[in-house]
């Protein structure tokens, strides 16, 4: 039985022209806008906690929550910024929202900066996507014209300014408070906490800063009411328990057909596998990773483990950002977890030792493994490393960088072995392509 | 040396208008280095002084943040730049032979450029269309699911001055016009190209199939069909890219939906049996 997709956020993107406003008004496009005005700043906020929305963007911090530390009455001002920065490997969701409809996350950056008594808010969206950019831009330009911008928002006595702001290539800009820096104009990176950005954030004044999906997901919270979005997502008396809403699922890699699934938190990897036509033919899961590149592999073993915040955390992962990066039994998990390796060690801003020594050298011994020439004890001293990573790091980027490897230590130890012990990789890389010869790589191994 | 009169005077009014958009001047930073490297193809020392007289912080301040982003360039760049994703999901891929084929059919490595001053080869982290992997960006304009074969036709396009389309996005640009875009100078580009590719929209294909399913009144619902027929991605070099507007990508999936050979309706097989 295939499980019921549930398109919000997507709902028409298949639409001609669904980027413009005019398109989206016809979906419903800023009447929840008009809705939020007219209630109590407040109320906005509650009704945010009331739905449950967890943060889209890989912690799953309580979105209402973190609108709700902003101080009152303060004379700083405050601001919202929203990452786009979306470059955790695997993540790839908030770029495709943004290209088809970007006045989704406009219409939530003016409810959210109302909500928080905000002046600006930026969007801090990645360089490297050019044409979302100039759609982010459209819409801005756009809102500011229908009067959904600027002063006195629909009479409403309310200003606010919105600026695209784009980055430069730097993965850690994702890390909150390195985008801060970043924003800023200096190097992105990390700063120490506390003080949060609640309290010092942005130009050290009171900022929110959230993710694209989390704020897009705010305008559908208004025009249904939080009990609509509470009745998608799983369930348990403990509210930190359950993860409530519709979400989008990103399948990756080895399967039949990848793309975007929107559906209710808690479906399985099994139900997407369905959707997406299974694993490519004449193959087999070898392993996945339900969030990124950083949150720890799982196998064919994990297949029914709810994706949710606390079904993936109780199975030893995270779920992250819901990208789910499928890789068939051609794929040299070595070879994957070195390549991972790499780009960690390339993005570490290198403001802490832990980080910035132990992804080079975290590098070096993965590539001699890769290379057949490693031994059991680059094996221990690999988790070694790990260990004075993990917890140590000023951010979470090198925490993120361990899980890659621990991971694949954990169930995949073998294949390492077999790297020394065959003397190079077992594996046939042109087997893994998308333009391999069907049934190649069965020879593997 | 410095800029000539008139391309600072020029700067200038940019510059202000960037600064101006902010409630403190230094985050101008970022966008005057788009700027600056709209101007000469790559952040020049010029381009650093420039950025340092206008925030008014020193020259030192304003490298150390041009030389921590991978897409401010430390040399003159070509036209294009041709960016292969060689993390770890599009390097399994085909990245990493995409990568290969196209050094060595250009001859350049990586951060490169060719001799004609057309294009610049890197590899690239992930960015963010793991759904079409393998994937290009030039000029920061996405090329979805690559092979050897349809990259190295890319580029030559590119060196030959053919027009190229990405897969989404408008015609193509220049590195300096991107960059000019990138400082928050918007061209009128923005209604090009299509809302989305087919694997953005998959999930949502589906759900209308499912949706026109259940509608049916006469037959008895039974097992959603809609993901029977699993047909394999076609790659670039598999099908002509019709090079109009959209690309073949673009074109409808062999969902139950769209193909017709294979009919979604509920319990047709019983009722034609």
């Amino acid at each position: 039985m295939s499980i019921e997709l549930t398109p919000v956020l997507s709902r028409f993107w298949d639409v001609e022209r669904s980027w413009t406003r005019e398109v989206y008004e016809r979906y419903d496009g800023y009447s929840a806008l008009r809705t939020a005005l007219r209630m109590d700043r407040d109320d906005v906020t509650q009704l945010v906690k009331d739905s449950e929305l967890r943060g889209r963007g890989g912690a799953g911090f309580p979105t209402g929550n973190k609108w709700g530390f902003i101080p009152k009455g303060g004379d700083k001002p405050v601001y919202l910024v929203v990452n786009a920065d979306e470059s955790e490997p695997g993540t790839c969701k908030d770029v495709p929202l943004m290209m088809a409809n970007p006045h989704e996350l406009v219409e939530g950056v003016i409810i959210a900066s109302y909500a928080i008594a905000a002046t600006h808010a930026f969007i801090y969206v990645r360089g490297e996507v050019v044409h979302v950019i100039r759609r982010l831009h459209a819409a801005v330009a756009e809102a500011y014209a229908a009067g959904y911008l600027g002063k006195d928002i629909l009479g409403s006595g309310y200003d606010l300014e919105v600026v695209v702001h784009a980055g430069a290539g730097a993965y850690i800009c994702g890390e909150e408070t390195a985008l801060l820096d970043s924003l800023e104009g200096r190097r992105g990176q990390p700063r120490l906490r506390p003080p949060f950005p609640a309290i010092a954030g942005l130009y050290a004044s009171p900022t929110v800063i959230n993710n694209v999906e989390s704020i897009a997901s705010v305008p559908s919270i208004l025009r249904n009411g939080a009990a609509w979005f509470t009745a998608m997502g799983t369930d348990n008396e403990d509210p930190r328990k359950r993860s409530k809403g519709m979400t989008l699922f990103s399948l990756s890699g080895h399967v039949t057909r990848p793309g975007q699934f929107e559906a209710p938190m808690g479906v399985t990897l099994r139900d997407l596998l369905d959707l997406a036509g299974g694993v490519r033919e004449g193959h087999q899961l070898k392993f996945w990773t339900p969030g990124g590149s950083s949150t720890p592999l799982m196998t064919a073993e994990h297949l029914d483990v709810p994706l949710s915040y606390e079904g993936i955390a109780g199975a030893g992962s995270m779920l992250g950002t819901k990208a789910l990066q499928i890789f068939d039994d051609t794929t040299c998990v070595v070879r994957a977890v070195l390549r991972w390796t790499e780009f960690y060690a390339h993005e570490s801003c290198g403001k802490c030792t832990p980080c910035r020594e132990g992804t080079y050298w975290l590098v070096q011994i993965l590539r001699r493994l890769e290379n057949g020439e490693g031994d059991e004890e680059d094996l221990e001293k690999l988790l070694d490393i790990c260990d004075n990573i993990l917890g140590r790091a000023f951010c979470a980027l090198g925490d993120g960088a361990t899980a890659p490897i621990t991971s694949s230590l954990e169930f995949f130890r073998q294949e390492y072995i077999d790297h020394f012990e065959h003397g190079g990789c077992p594996f046939d890389p042109a087997a893994s392509t998308l333009f391999a010869d069907e049934g190649a790589g069965v020879k593997a191994r | 040396m410095a800029y000539e009169v008139e391309v600072r005077a020029r700067l200038e009014v940019d510059a202000k208008e960037i600064v101006a958009r902010y409630p403190r001047s230094r985050s101008a930073m970022l966008p005057i280095l788009h700027l600056v490297q709209a101007e000469e193809g790559y952040v020049s020392p010029d381009g650093i002084e420039f950025c340092a007289e206008v925030l008014d912080v020193a020259t030192a301040e304003v490298a150390a943040v041009a030389t921590f982003y991978t897409m401010y360039k430390r040399h003159p760049n070509g036209d294009y730049t041709v960016g292969v994703c060689t993390n770890t999901l599009c390097a399994i891929m085909g990245g990493d032979q995409i990568f290969a084929t196209l050094k060595d059919h250009l001859g350049v490595g990586h951060d490169e450029t060719t001799d004609d001053g057309k294009v610049t080869l890197e590899h690239l982290e992930c960015n963010a269309a793991c759904d079409y992997a393998p994937v290009m960006m030039v000029n920061w304009e996405f090329f979805d699911n690559q092979t050897p074969e349809s990259a190295t036709a890319l580029v030559d396009d590119l060196r030959a001055g053919r027009e190229v389309r990405p897969t989404r996005g408008p015609r193509l640009c220049t590195f300096s016009e991107v960059s000019r875009v990138l400082a928050g100078f918007p061209d009128d580009l923005a209604d090009e190209g299509p809302s989305a590719g087919p694997a953005t929209l998959l999930g949502l294909e589906l759900f209308r199939a499912q949706e026109a399913s259940a509608a049916e009144p006469a037959v008895p619902a039974k097992k959603k069909t809609a993901t029977k027929k699993a047909s394999s991605r076609k790659t670039a070099a598999a099908v002509d890219t019709g090079g109009e507007g959209t690309s073949a990508h673009d074109a409808p999936l062999d969902t139950a939906e769209s193909d017709r050979a294979n009919d979604a309706t509920p319990g047709t097989e019983e009722t034609e049996r």
